[in-house]
């Protein structure tokens, strides 16, 4: 079995950003930029059922500038296979994004897709579901175990009020979130090796996916500061505060 | 062309989140039919119907609803979604992975966590976990939306909706549900509570949350924590504030032991009152603090208790 892993390039999670004076978007020249967080989780755990003897190769794929051949060298050097990056110079929509991975996985017939449950950038939490739905396949969100079984997958779920469990019949797109798992980092001579894996180029025409934005971004602007508060010297004096000033217990 | 709510649900209760979405739905303005999926939901559509504001209660009832498979939910809401101009739904757990699975089946974007209505197809959402604000416009006859509960008020509950029953899809075939290991507490829920007590990396041991608990219950507060005690196994993932876990926003809020990483702050600093403790003075969280203690929490949070005597 081929499992395939979108990856997405973003500003590093330790990054403070900063939007832009004009309101358009924000800084990203010059900044340091990685691989999505939750992306990389569903790398480890790609890597993981490879060893574990359960799938031959780990594909990954990304949408966006020509650097992010950069992130999916990132991904090899971890130890997936191969990659596949599909050249987009503005920011595609997560409807897009899945359109073209359905595009991609028709080629590729892989037999489960993981995918991190949302990007750090744009936080839309959405692109999974598509395209599983487009796909007509299984989808199982956020997930923080997952263990395949034959055609099915046993799949544990973060929702609200704690954890679900449910079975999916394969193949399926698993979301997954923070605690599956904690992703390797990549070793020396594994860095060397990713350079030379393979990265093939696909252009969205080739997809033949129309990437045109649905959504209008009018600005993007700083959010609101809250006004800096004042240091209480002990806590009697805190819940005094508490009490007759800000009138809350 | 009227709205429709998904209504949030256990499959016992109504979802608090509910009413925060239908309070969104009202400011884009127009009829609101709130649609209850599920099975044996009937108590559950009259909580629906007493919704201010909700002209119908829609209910979807069937065996494969039960539990909130997105497989088998997605088809009833885009099936219904041709006499709508919105679809939104609270941006909870539930409401996030069913409705960009309806998006696709639609071909439409969708708009998610959005936390004010500009007009009826332009929204504010945070992005980069909150460090920014965007506003989107869409042109598209259908808009789907999640909607960030702390963002609008809970609408009230004195109306009288007509509940209609719909037909509900059968099953896809797709995924089957096991079971849940829901958290007991009888505390309040998190994201529902007046008051919250979070805990940090600073607690040291899951042992020393009973502390914090103690505070908790004298206040009638939900008890939290940041992703970094979370990640140290103190406390389960679902007491986890920010970002990634759960966007919170009390009257109150009292972190205990929690330096203020920005996906913390992105979880909780729409909290009317911000309380930090913290024995680092130069913590981030005194930055959104408006009470800050600089003191030693293992002194403070035993005197905190005992001062609410």
């Amino acid at each position: 079995m081929k499992i395939l892993v979108p990856v997405k390039r973003v500003i590093d999670y330790n990054v403070k950003v900063r939007v832009k004076a004009d309101q358009t978007g924000v800084e990203l020249a010059n900044v340091k930029m990685a691989m999505n967080p939750f992306d990389e989780i569903a790398v480890e755990q790609a890597l993981r059922i490879k060893e574990a003897g359960q799938a031959d190769e780990v594909v990954l794929v990304s949408v966006g500038p020509t650097q992010s051949q950069e992130t999916i060298r990132t991904g090899l050097a971890m130890g997936a296979d191969r990659g596949i990056h599909i050249e987009a110079a503005h920011e595609t929509e997560p409807l897009a994004v899945a359109k073209l991975l359905k595009a991609v996985i028709e080629r590729e017939e892989p037999g489960l897709v993981l995918c991190g449950k949302q990007a750090i950038d744009d936080d839309s939490n959405q692109t999974g579901q598509m395209l599983s739905a487009l796909l007509g396949w299984s989808q199982a969100t956020f997930a923080s175990g997952v263990e395949l079984d034959g055609d099915k997958a046993k799949i544990i779920r973060e929702v609200d009020g704690g954890l679900e469990h449910i079975t999916v019949s394969m193949p399926t797109v698993v979301s997954v979130d923070l605690r599956l798992n904690e992703p390797r980092y990549a070793s020396l001579p594994n860095i060397m090796k990713a350079k030379k894996k393979p990265i093939d180029s696909l252009s969205v025409e080739e997809l033949g996916v129309d990437v045109t934005s649905r959504l209008q971004v009018l600005k993007v602007e700083e959010p609101e500061a809250r006004a800096a508060g004042i240091k209480v010297g002990s806590v009697n004096e805190l819940v005094e505060k508490l009490k007759n000033e800000a009138k809350v217990i | 062309m009227g709205i429709l709510v998904i209504c949030d649900h256990d499959g016992a209760a109504l979802g608090a989140g509910t009413l925060n979405a239908v309070t969104a739905a009202t400011q884009i303005g127009g009829d609101i039919d709130v649609l209850v999926a599920g099975h044996n939901i009937a108590d559950i559509a009259k909580e629906a119907a007493a919704i201010d504001g909700v002209a119908r209660v829609l209910t979807a009832d069937s065996a494969e609803l039960a539990n909130g498979l997105a497989e088998n939910v997605a088809p009833v809401i885009a099936g219904m979604a041709d006499s709508y101009s919105h679809i939104m739904a609270p941006a909870t757990t539930s409401g996030k992975n069913i409705l960009p699975r309806v998006a696709a089946m639609k071909d439409v974007a969708q708009i998610s966590d959005i936390i004010s209505v500009e007009d009826a197809g332009t929204f504010k959402r945070p992005i980069y976990a909150g460090n920014a604000i965007a506003t989107v416009k869409s042109d598209e006859a259908l808009k789907i939306i999640t909607v960030r509960t702390t963002s609008f008020e809970a609408a009230g509950t004195s109306g009288s909706a007509a509940i209609e029953a719909v037909d509900a899809a059968g099953d896809a075939g797709l995924s089957s549900f096991e079971k849940s290991e829901l958290s007991s507490s009888e505390r309040p829920e998190l994201t529902s509570a007046g008051i919250v007590v979070s805990g940090g990396r600073g607690m040291q041991d899951g042992s020393n949350f009973a502390m914090l608990e103690k505070v908790a219950d004298k206040l009638g507060a939900a008890v939290g924590a940041s992703r970094a005690a979370v990640d140290a196994g103190f406390v389960p993932n679902d007491y986890q504030v920010g970002q990634t876990g759960k966007v919170v926003a009390p009257d109150l809020y009292i972190a205990v032991g929690i330096s203020g990483a920005i996906q913390h702050l992105a979880g909780m600093k729409d909290s009317k009152v911000i309380v930090a403790i913290n024995k680092d003075d130069e913590a981030p969280i005194f930055q959104v603090a408006d009470y800050g203690l600089v003191a030693d929490l293992f002194d403070a949070v035993p005197e905190l208790e005992t001062e609410l005597n």
